[in-house]
């Protein structure tokens, strides 16, 4: 069989009693590919990797990892993916090596091999000669590493990863997600979830999640050239306040809100905004120091996206 | 020089022989958005509850609208107004309830107190809910709610410990909507964020990481301590174009992004050119090099990486 895509998610749904966790998602996820499920908390992210794994049932729909349903063959699903977990299920009181030989364990990984993975995990995680440390002791960036080091010792082709990063510092999550770029370009299939709009930049393709639903999916440039209707400029001008009055009320402006010390301005015609507005400004005694289009953020798609749907209010 | 809302100098406190934070000096003007930005355990909480002074600190000094916060914690209680991360909202009284609980707390007077309530509201957009139990509201919707709550009383200093956290984007762009209509009004705002393009909103930023002070200043300014340029080659394929890149004159950092390659250099003129005939001898398809801004993140991870490495304590 065709082993194009390592994931297919088919008409996903999962209720927990009246609530509808997960409304009919559909997604696929080609082989090497760095698929990432971007929303909010609450949003089903979490649910739908769940399902993945084969940890919760689905309600309705179909997954299926490389090629065997999760359904079906639990178990052959299982020892082709890896999972970290949000928590980094690691046992904080044993030590570096104990967590590793453990889930080396789990997976059935022995003899020269087990040698070899604990080798390279230790290596991966920047804990050569750090074996016997307590887990628990770890700063966050390492913890983080050595739960994908664990998540991998019996070399998946499936790594699903629910908020890998979160609370980390920066540095640490750069370190993380270049070791998730080399294992992609090793072939390995990689589904993670976030909801850090930043983060989702790492991913090769992206699903944007919302109250259960599949709002949109894309590269990340994709979803930022399409998301707006028109072009965005960022205005500096002073005083801010009156400034935001002012370019509200004018003709052609489609949106605008204050950006830290500047304004974000949606507008239909980027040339002919910037030509109009710094008049109408200076009209109201207000002046424009700045005035230039830039590129919407993935916040800004996801804002455009989901914006529509948003007056609703409640959970359900 | 108007004098400084929030004024701090050497603040330090220990825990369990360990300081959380580490002689922390900055100030905030008046009608001015201080972000606190850094990951867990930088000392941002811990920074936010001695300024609202539920904590006490071990040495240092910190003045509220003039008030020694240290010496006269409940002095200061009535102009500033404190939003923990897990705000206390009664689930089962409705929306209009909580606010009437925290308007009695605050000693709002009852004239005044509907009015506020309404223009609060209408600036959340939840004026429809009034009547809805703060259970039954969405992540988004509850962060709204405690807000309004914290501002019933008006307070001249909101302190705010990661409001943002997991809240949807369009309920994030509401309450900063409402933030800066607050500091057009000359409130003075202190905010913790963990994400790190929030921080861009904010008019100054403290950078903090293991309790230490990295940065204090603006935005803009953050970036200037970028040394060279960030520059975005888009492929769909940066890890190959990075391996072939490695080593490459004047390259700082690189790092493979979903469908471009960023790599910051020394000489962005000079730099370009060169890239692009060494992506072409090694046949790489790429669309194009273009300068993009540095983001916060980025100067934050380039200042860690220059510190000296802690895997942990040792056993």
């Amino acid at each position: 069989m065709s082993e194009a895509f390592s994931i297919v998610v088919d008409e996903l749904v999962k209720r927990f009693r009246r609530f509808t966790a997960v409304n009919r998602i559909s997604f696929s996820v080609a082989r090497g590919e760095i698929f990432g499920l971007l929303g909010p908390n609450g949003s089903g992210k979490s649910t739908t990797i769940r399902m993945l794994c084969g940890l919760l049932t689905p309600t309705a729909g179909r997954v299926s990892v490389v090629g065997f349903d999760v359904a079906r063959d639990p178990e052959e699903v299982r020892q082709h993916i890896g999972y970290m977990s949000q928590k980094f299920s690691l046992y904080n009181d044993l030590r570096v090596v104990e967590n590793l030989e453990f889930f080396a364990g789990l997976y059935g990984v022995k003899g020269a091999q087990l040698t070899e993975r604990i080798a390279w995990a230790l290596e991966m995680a920047g804990l050569n000669g750090g074996e016997e440390l307590i887990t628990g002791d770890l700063a966050g960036g390492w913890k983080q590493r050595l739960a994908l080091g664990c998540a991998v010792m019996h070399r998946p082709r499936v790594l699903l990863l629910d908020e890998p990063t979160a609370g980390v510092d920066p540095l640490s999550r750069r370190l993380f997600w270049e070791l998730i770029h080399q294992m992609s370009a090793d072939g390995v299939t990689v589904l993670v979830t976030t909801h850090y709009m930043d983060e989702a930049e790492y991913c090769n393709r992206l699903a944007l999640i919302e109250a259960g639903r599949l709002v949109a999916t894309g590269s990340p440039s994709e979803l930022k050239r399409g998301a707006i209707r028109g072009d965005l400029l960022l205005v500096e001008c002073a005083p801010l306040g009156r400034g935001l009055e002012i370019i509200k009320r004018q003709p052609g402006v489609l949106d605008a809100a204050v950006f830290g010390a500047a304004l974000h301005v949606v507008v239909g015609a980027a040339d002919r905004a910037r030509a109009e507005l710094p008049a109408a400004l200076a009209s109201a005694g207000v002046a424009t120091s700045r005035i230039e289009p830039i590129a919407p953020s993935l916040e800004d798609a996801f804002v455009a996206l989901a914006g529509k749907r948003h007056d609703l209010g409640a959970t359900q | 020089m108007t004098q400084a809302m929030v004024q701090v100098d050497g603040l330090i406190r220990r825990y369990a022989g360990r300081a959380v934070i580490e002689n922390l000096s900055f100030a905030v003007q008046p009608g001015e958005i201080l972000g606190l930005v850094g990951p867990d355990g930088a000392g941002k909480t811990t920074t936010l509850r001695i300024l609202a002074g539920v904590l006490p600190a071990d040495s240092g000094g910190a003045r509220v609208a003039a008030q020694d916060v240290l010496h006269d914690p409940e002095a200061v209680k009535s102009v500033i107004s404190y939003m923990p991360q897990h705000f206390g909202l009664y689930e089962d009284l409705t929306v209009d309830e909580n606010i009437r609980f925290y308007a009695e707390l605050f000693e709002v007077a009852a004239a005044a107190r509907e009015q506020r309530a309404r223009e609060l509201l209408a600036a959340c957009g939840m004026t429809p809910f009034r009547r809805r139990l703060a259970g039954q509201l969405s992540g988004g919707m509850k962060r709204k709610l405690g807000l309004v709550c914290a501002l019933i009383h008006s307070p001249q200093v909101l302190l705010l410990d990661e409001p943002t956290t997991g809240v949807d984007p369009v309920s994030r762009r509401e309450l900063w909507g409402i933030l800066y209509s607050l500091v057009f009004g000359g409130v003075t705002v202190l905010i913790s964020t963990a994400y790190f393009d929030e921080a861009e909103r904010c008019h100054r930023l403290l950078l903090l990481h293991r309790g230490r002070q990295l940065f204090w200043g603006t935005p803009a300014e953050l970036k200037g301590m970028l040394p060279g340029a960030v520059l975005s080659i888009a492929s769909t394929d940066p890890e190959r174009l990075r391996a072939a890149l490695a080593g490459a004159d004047g390259l700082l950092s690189a790092m493979a992004m979903g469908d471009a390659l960023h790599v910051v250099v020394n000489e962005p003129a000079r730099r370009i050119p060169e890239l692009r005939t060494r992506l072409e001898a090694a046949h790489l398809a790429f669309d194009g090099i273009t300068t993009v801004a540095a983001t916060v993140e980025d100067v934050f991870a380039y200042m860690v990486s220059r510190e000296p490495d802690q895997r942990g304590r040792r056993p």
